[in-house]
């Protein structure tokens, strides 16, 4: 156990989901060090669910969830993971500035007053430099484009300087600067030896992205490197028969974010009948493969 | 002017009204911060509506007020919370049920122990009535309240921008909850003697609401709503003073103006100001052409 203690995340045969709803379905997942995970799935497929349980904030019905061979609850409290949350979740008019909202990344660095110091205001700056948006600092986030307000919570997650990454969805309606931006932080994060899970269901420059592919249709489809996941017959099982769920999906109103520890208020719509109900996910048969075809972009995912 | 000022202060009933109204709306005024941004503006009505039972029966029992209506509000809380985790309803609707209920206990609670006269000062304030007495206790309550609130600020602010945030980087967003509805609470207790019941409510959301609509950043508007609540009171108790009208009526009447100047004149979302904006871009798209 000592060895794959340290594993950023290890996550065994995980199923969650809500009362009568099952969003996942023995899942098996293990990010390393140093590497980039795209998290791919329609909406619907369980990726928030998965967030989630990974934040501790959704607690397994069965499985086990490891970040660092610590429980999430105290993985959290030791600074070991940063999230940058999806965009429907944020309240733009909120009276906080972009240096503020960055700011709130140091808290877990600071004692019981949250008093900030020089080192909180340096890394502040540096997590600003990084993501370009030193001369809008003063800025209120209300005023902010979409992709800016989403470098400023990558800022916001740079700045609390931990192990391990979990990015929800974060190209959706984000300008093609801001996400290359994005990127060249992420890869520069993860050359440090950080690892990094991203949510997506938007498959174009994924390739270049990530280093290993999850394809998450409720259980784990496929898993390992992009020229071995993304082939036609696997994203078909994915996203149904709608092949490219590019363009017209980057702006999803539908999948929201997931809100801490409101466990019965969940208003959740079923998932389409299931196919296979034992044992591990299979890959093969195309019949199978029906199990993910046609289906509704339901929406398993919490709604707050 | 200085005369018509001071003349009011040389009655020792009308140094505590101004102390102890002044000390709970400045209270209230900090507190709404939250409460606006949280989106619980219902849940500090609900609170402030469900403390009554509490306040007749401390009264009856001779405890003080302030230890009934605590306890009643935080039941309120509870039984909210408990509705809204054993059924599919709507917060909105379990804040109803519940507070309509307790206020309606208070109700029958009261005709059944205490006069009139009591009854209008639980329900409209009393804040000419207040003693030495009454005065310290708001006082050491308005301390500890304003003690929790800016030494967590930090956290309760992230709390409402972004539990889910707030959750990763591991704060106990329970916990936090829990404080913030517990200082509602306390709060609610430390305005009674000058809004009373129904009033409450009032300074704790139009001066957060005030704040909000001046302020660019969250210290601002902290300054802004505090300082509203609290000119609301001063001016609230001479005008009642001058003009023999309800106290905390008039009170509310002030924050309300304040807010009135706010939305007007607010320089970033004020109505005057987005008119001036929108001439002036009609204007640069005009002239070019």
């Amino acid at each position: 156990m000592s060895k794959t203690a340290a594993d950023p995340v290890r996550v065994e045969s995980l199923t969650a989901g809500y009362p009568g709803v099952t969003a996942l379905e023995d899942v098996s997942l293990q990010l390393n060090r140093g590497r980039i995970t795209a998290l791919l799935g329609a909406n619907g497929s369980g990726k928030s669910t998965l967030f989630a349980a990974l934040l501790g904030l959704r607690p397994p019905l069965r499985g086990t969830v490891r970040i660092f061979g610590q429980p999430p609850a105290r993985a959290r409290r030791a600074n070991q993971v940063s999230y940058v949350p999806q965009h429907e979740q944020v309240d733009t008019s909120f009276p906080l500035t972009v240096e503020q909202v960055v700011m709130m990344g140091r808290y877990s660095h600071m004692g019981f007053l949250r008093r900030i110091r020089q080192t909180d205001r340096r890394a502040v700056d540096h997590a600003l430099e990084r993501t370009g948006l030193i001369s809008l600092r003063r800025r209120s986030i209300g005023e902010l484009s979409g992709g800016q307000r989403k470098r400023a919570f990558v800022a916001r997650a740079l700045a609390q300087d931990a192990p391990l990454m979990l990015l929800d969805e974060p190209f959706a309606g984000v300008d093609r600067t801001s996400e290359s931006l994005i990127i060249e932080v992420l890869h520069t994060l993860r050359d440090a030896g950080a690892a990094v899970l991203i949510s997506t269901h938007h498959l174009e420059g994924v390739e270049q992205l990530a280093d290993e592919v999850v394809l998450l249709h409720r259980r784990v489809l496929a898993s390992g490197p992009p020229s071995q996941v993304l082939t036609e017959q696997q994203l078909a099982r994915a996203f149904g028969s709608a092949l490219t769920p590019a363009p017209a999906a980057r702006h999803d109103p539908a999948s929201s974010g997931i809100a801490p520890g409101d466990g019965a208020s969940g208003a959740v719509t079923r998932l389409s009948p299931e196919v296979g109900t034992s044992g591990a996910p299979s890959r093969h048969s195309p019949d199978d493969g029906a199990s993910g075809v046609h289906q509704p972009p339901d929406e398993a995912e919490e709604v707050r | 002017m200085s005369e018509l000022l001071l003349a009011p202060l040389a009655y020792d009933f009308m140094q505590n009204a101004l102390a102890v109204a002044v000390i709970s709306a400045a209270v209230c005024g900090m507190l709404s911060c939250w409460l606006v941004l949280m989106g619980w503006s219902l849940m500090g009505e609900a609170v402030a509506h469900s403390v009554l039972p509490g306040v007749v029966l401390a009264f009856a029992l001779g405890i003080p007020l302030g230890i009934g209506a605590f306890v009643f509000g935080l039941l309120a809380v509870a039984l909210i919370g408990a509705l809204g985790q054993t059924t599919a309803l709507k917060r909105e609707t379990t804040i109803g049920v519940v507070f309509t209920t307790l206020f309606a206990a208070g109700l029958v609670l009261i005709s059944t122990v205490t006069t009139s006269t009591h009854l209008q000062h639980i329900l409209f304030g009393n804040v000419l009535g207040t003693s030495r007495t009454d005065l310290y206790q708001v006082g050491a309550l308005a301390a500890v309240t304003v003690a929790v609130l800016l030494v967590k600020r930090r956290d309760f602010t992230l709390l409402a921008f972004d539990p889910t945030y707030a959750a990763a980087i591991g704060l106990r967003t329970g916990v936090l909850t829990a404080a913030l509805l517990g200082l509602l609470a306390l709060t609610t207790v430390t305005a009674l003697q000058t809004l009373g019941v129904i009033l409450v409510v009032a300074m704790l959301v139009i001066p957060g609401a005030t704040g909000f609509l001046v302020a660019r950043s969250f210290p601002v508007m902290l300054i802004v709503a505090t300082s509203a609540g609290a000119a609301a009171a001063t001016i609230g108790v001479y005008t009642s003073y001058w003009w023999d009208v309800s106290t905390g009526g008039s009170i509310v009447l002030v924050a309300a103006s304040l807010f009135g100047l706010a939305y007007l004149f607010s320089p970033r979302r004020g109505l005057a100001a987005q008119l001036l904006r929108r001439r002036r871009r009609r204007r640069a798209r005009t002239r070019p052409a």
